[in-house]
Order: structure tokens, then sequence, then C-alpha cells
């Protein structure tokens, strides 16, 4: 298990100061300015060596996101956009940085600003978190007033700008691109690719987006070093990683964890256990909503990284883990993820738009029993025509959970149709 | 918007300062940026819903057509364009309440309140919806109002915020058990706490 002092976010419940002092004596904002000195080359290279992946879902490898940068700055601004638009459902990771370790968010800002050429940052926070916003403005406001960023950021001459924008209610602008659209003061739809951001971004100049936790975990790891971090989890599953554990546990949490830690290590050591004991588990959703379910089975070995959770067809996602034990239906609970995904598609593409609403009202009916054996085959062929026919991933997360359902609880799903059949025969005769 | 045509809407002159201030985080030129904050402080000023008229009033400060004010404004869900009480409870219903109870919250609210989802009072006090995720799911089930969260609730929790609302009191935010946030209740397992570095817990039967 992860030593506390290998843990990043020491003040994620925020038990303790949160302003900038108190962010201080915990090693924020200590010797910025040497890191800087260091320059470009070297940051995004530490970074790289980290092997430190998206942690907004995808895992992309953020040191090699930053190297598709322009390499000297043109007549266009370079841009730094953080998504904040935390909404995934299980997933409340960003939330607690957001509202009790500020600082590390905005050390990191200027980092990956000055690893990039970005002269200017947006934090796109989900509107809805109202609070947390009012929290990371106070603490933008200690650093411009500390000059820690602004004009001469941390005395090292670089001029640094960071602003928060809160968005209005709309799951799909945590897709990077739909994101940028909002910013632009438009409808969050995506846009399609490529031109990529980083070529194409916000305002049509050079853009990175970087998940929040992405973000915060920077400065930690230039000042412990690329190899520290490395040298945390696996081979292509390197670090630290903040955990969400919710549904039927017995303490719901949020934790920081090495990456591959097993999954019920992980429930039972910090979440209490299952609810009812572990032999009482059903299903687990290991990384937020979109990645397909697992039962008990896969649960009982699987080990919390990208690597592993795509290789039992599933994925860590958020690293949100929705917990459900016996006493869940989890027919009703995928169904609920299909009505979501209906609320928030943006309606552009076809498949999505209509393939979504499509895949709810049959789910509603399997959930319910009310329909034929061979439907379950047509719904899991709709959702393949959905999945990866779409500008952006919401189609696809749409598609997901579906097909792990099917996949592991077919029978279930047979089950509850010869019971409404034979309810039917019984009416009948 | 049609029951709405006759309002009239303008930014308050400290509002007018809010919005330039706004205005201000965006390169010159890119003023639609602030198009949702701007909906925002107009939605607050006006008792939480925008009339037409506010839609048309940012749209001449931000110089955009109106029609893009109005796609924006029926695209976020928190834009409201038509009236809401003056408690606005959001009960979150997605997976990871439902799995904690948000029916029976919903159900409670629906009880006190005797109005269903997308209903207001007669009195005007409190409107109820169904909301999606609201990313608070490890304090699970738990309800936004206005701009204030509380988790961790039960029944009884939630009828005791209603009732406080009611009386013209302000409930506190936050954990209804006594959680600081998202640690877990029965004591801390990183970060120094009691159950730190040690075997894990065990839960029942393996």
């Amino acid at each position: 298990m992860l030593r506390d002092q290998d843990r990043i976010f020491t003040n994620i419940y925020g038990l303790n100061d949160t302003s900038l002092g108190g962010a201080r004596s915990r090693g924020d904002w200590d010797g910025t300015h040497g890191l800087i000195a260091k320059g470009r080359d070297w940051i995004v290279d530490e970074v790289r060596k980290s092997g430190l992946r998206g942690r907004g879902g995808a895992g992309f490898g953020t040191g090699m996101k930053w190297s598709f940068m322009p390499k000297t700055p043109g007549d266009r601004p370079h841009y730094l956009v953080v998504n904040a638009d935390e909404g995934e459902p299980g997933t409340c990771k960003d939330r607690e940085i957001l509202r009790h370790e500020p600082h590390k968010l905005i050390e990191g800002t200027l980092l990956a600003g000055v690893g990039m050429g970005a002269h200017a940052c947006y934090i796109y926070v989900r509107g809805e978190f109202y609070r947390e916003a009012e929290a990371l403005q106070r603490a933008i406001d200690e650093a411009y007033a500390e000059g820690l960023i602004g004009v001469n950021a941390c005395g090292t001459g670089w001029s640094y700008d960071v602003y928060v924008h809160l968005g209005a209610g709309a799951y799909v602008c945590g897709e990077e691109t739909a994101l940028i659209e909002s910013l632009e003061g438009k409808k969050g739809q995506p846009r399609l690719k490529p031109p990529f951001p980083a070529n194409v971004g916000l305002y049509g100049c050079p853009t990175t987006v970087n998940n929040v936790e992405t973000i915060a975990v920077v400065p930690t790891i230039l000042r412990r070093s690329g190899d520290w971090f490395a040298n945390l989890g696996k081979p292509r599953n390197t670090g630290t990683k903040l955990f969400n554990i919710s549904g039927h546990v017995n303490a719901p949490c949020t934790v920081e964890e090495e990456m591959g830690i097993p999954l019920k290590e992980l429930i039972e050591r910090h979440a209490g256990g299952v609810i009812g004991g572990w032999d009482n588990l059903l299903a687990i959703i290991p990384g937020g909503s979109s990645v397909p379910v697992l039962p008990k089975s896969i649960c009982d070995s699987v080990c919390m990284d990208f690597d592993s959770l795509v290789a039992v067809k599933s994925g860590l996602g958020t690293a949100a883990v929705i917990v459900m034990d016996k006493s869940a239906d989890v027919v009703r609970a995928i169904t609920r993820l299909s009505r979501f995904y209906k609320h928030e598609s943006c309606g552009q593409c076809t498949p999505c738009r209509e393939g979504t609403g499509w895949m709810w009202r049959v789910m509603e009916r399997l959930c319910d029993g009310r329909a034929r054996i061979e439907e379950i085959d047509i719904l899991e062929q709709v959702t393949k025509e959905v999945e990866g026919h779409t500008i952006c991933a919401l189609g696809d997360a749409a598609a997901w959970p579906i097909q792990g359902l099917i996949r592991h609880f077919r029978p279930e799903l047979e089950r509850r149709i010869h019971a409404s059949a034979q309810a039917a025969g019984r009416e009948a005769a | 918007m049609s029951a709405d045509l006759v309002v009239d809407f303008a930014f308050t002159s400290h509002n007018q300062e809010l919005a330039r201030q706004i205005i201000g985080k965006y390169p010159p030129g890119r003023q639609a940026s602030a198009v949702i904050p701007l909906l925002m402080l107009a939605q607050r000023q006006h008792g939480g819903w925008l009339p037409q008229a506010a839609l048309d009033h940012v749209a001449g400060i931000l110089g955009m057509p109106p029609i893009r004010v109005y796609e924006v404004a029926t695209f976020y869900t928190m834009f409201k364009l038509k009236p809401v009480g003056r408690h606005h409870i959001e009960v979150c219903t997605n997976i990871a309440c439902w799995l904690r109870g948000s029916e029976q919250i919903l159900a409670a609210c629906k009880d006190k309140l005797g109005i269903a989802p997308g209903e207001t009072t007669a009195d005007g006090l409190f409107t109820l919806s169904e909301a999606e995720c609201l990313g608070a799911c490890v304090n699970a089930p738990m309800v936004q109002i206005g701009v204030d969260y509380f988790e961790d609730l039960s029944v009884e929790a939630i009828g005791a915020i209603i009732d406080a609302l009611r009386a013209g009191e302000s409930p506190r935010p936050g954990s209804q058990i006594g959680r600081k946030s998202s640690e877990p209740i029965t004591g801390l397992t990183s970060l120094g706490g009691d159950g730190a570095n040690s075997a894990p817990t065990q839960s029942g039967a393996h």
C-alpha cells in the first residue's frame, strides 16, 4: 500500500488549512522559480519520464500530449485549458482538489503553461461547483497577491494569467473540443478532429486541455522527479491516483492510492468493505459510468490500472469505483445510465442522438422483462452501430455499459423475459 | 417563453460592473466567451430564471445575434426559462445516489412539498427537480439547493432541511452526518489516521 510520504494530495479531505499559508507548509510553491528556470524542455521531459497518463478518463500520455504544442511560438498565443467539468457519474475527485488543494492545481497550471509555451490558462469548472469555484478563485487571488502568478510569475519574468470559467450544466462539455466550444460561448458540441486542439484549439490557437488531477500532480512530479513517480505503480501505469469508492460499501470515500492496487484491497482497506462482506458483492463499475460493469468473479482479482482493466474488457476511466451488492438491481442500474446518456447526448450525430434514446427504451423494457429473447442480440448489435460512429466518445460511453451488462448478466436478462412471459401466460389462462 | 414577453430586464449597476469584469477575462473580440457567466448573473438577479428580455439584454451587451444566446440558454440545463421557486431542490438520482437511496429522498421531498418533479409549490417557495450526477458520489445521497450541496442525506435529514428553509432559516450545507468531506466515516485510512498503514479492515465473510 501507498506510504503517506508518497501521497501527493496531503490535504485532500480539507482537514488542514487550505489557504496559501497552509499549502506552503505542505510544500506547495516551494522552489517553483528553480523548476521554471530549468526550462520548457526539462519540464516536458520530466513529465514524460514520469509516465503520467491523463487522469480524466482516456489515459493518454501527458508529456506526449504537451509535446504536440508548437515548439516555437508563432503569432497565435498558446493556451492551457484545465478540464474541471467533472460529471462522469461516480466521479468526485476533482471537486476535492478544487476546494481543498487549489494551490497544487494553480502551481501545476503555471509549470504546465511554461512547458507548453502558454501565458494564459482557463479553468473550466462545471457550473454546479459554485462553492468549489469560489474556493479556487480565493486561492488564485492569493497567488496573484504574492506574485506567484501574474506579470512576473514567481520572479521568473514569465507572465501568466489564470482564469476561472464556470459552465452551466452539460456532461458533454467534459469532452475537450466541446469544452473549447463552450468556452468560446457556444453550445457544447464536440468538434471533428483533426485539426487537433494543439494546432487549432481555443480561439483557433494552439491549446492543450488537461484534467484537474493531471495538472495538480505535476508540481510534485517535478520536485521529486519523474523517476520517483514512475517507480510507483506498474510499468505504463505509473504513479498514484485518486479513487472514489461509492455505492454499497460501508464507508464510501475518496482516497489516493498506488496505481495497480487490487480492487478488493482498495475497497476493504479504505472503504470499510462491501456491505455484508465481500461474498455479498454482485458487480462493480470500476471507472465511472462509461466503463463496462464487472461481475464479482473478475473483481476478486483484478488490479486498478489502465492495462489490467482493459484486459478484462473494462477500463480505469476516472477511477470512480461504483459498488453494487446483491441487493442491487444491476439491470435497473445500467438502465439508469442509459437514461443519463440519452439526456446528455448533444444531438449532433445521428447514431448517438437516436441510438441513446432507442437503447434506453429497450433497456426499460428489459428491466421488466417486456421483451423477446432475440432483442438482447438486437440491442447488442445496436450498441455496436453507435460505438465508433460518432464525433466524440459519448456514443461509445452509452454503448459500453450495455455491452458489459449483456456480456456478464445475459442469464439475468433472459430470466426476466421468461418470468414476464410466464406471468402473462398465467393471466391469459 | 411566451408568458413573459412583457418583462423588462437590465443589469443593476452593480451587476453591470461585474459583467464588465467578467468580459475582461477574455481576449479583445472574444467577448462571446462571457455569455454563460453573464446569463448566470442575469438569472441570479432575476430570481433564478431567465425571461427572454434577459437573453436579449445579454446579447446586446456582447454584440451577439440573439439566436446565438437562445441556443446557449436552451442547451445548458442550469438555465431556467420559466419561473422557479425561491428554493430549487435538485435531487441527484444518478447511479451512485440511487444505490444509496435517492428514491427515498425524492419521495420524501414529494411528500413534504406536495409536488412532483418539475413543479413549484403554490406559495412559490420550492421547486423540485431530478438532477443528473452532481459530482459528490461518495457523499451520496445528496441534493443541490441553490448553490449549496447537502450530502450524506437520510429521509429525516432532508425533511429537517426543508422545514428549516420553510421557516426562513439557513440549514448548514455539506455532510449531514458530520463528515468534513469525503473521508471514510469510520476513520482515516491514510494521511496519518489510526487506520493508516495498517492491515485491511475485515468486513464479514471472505
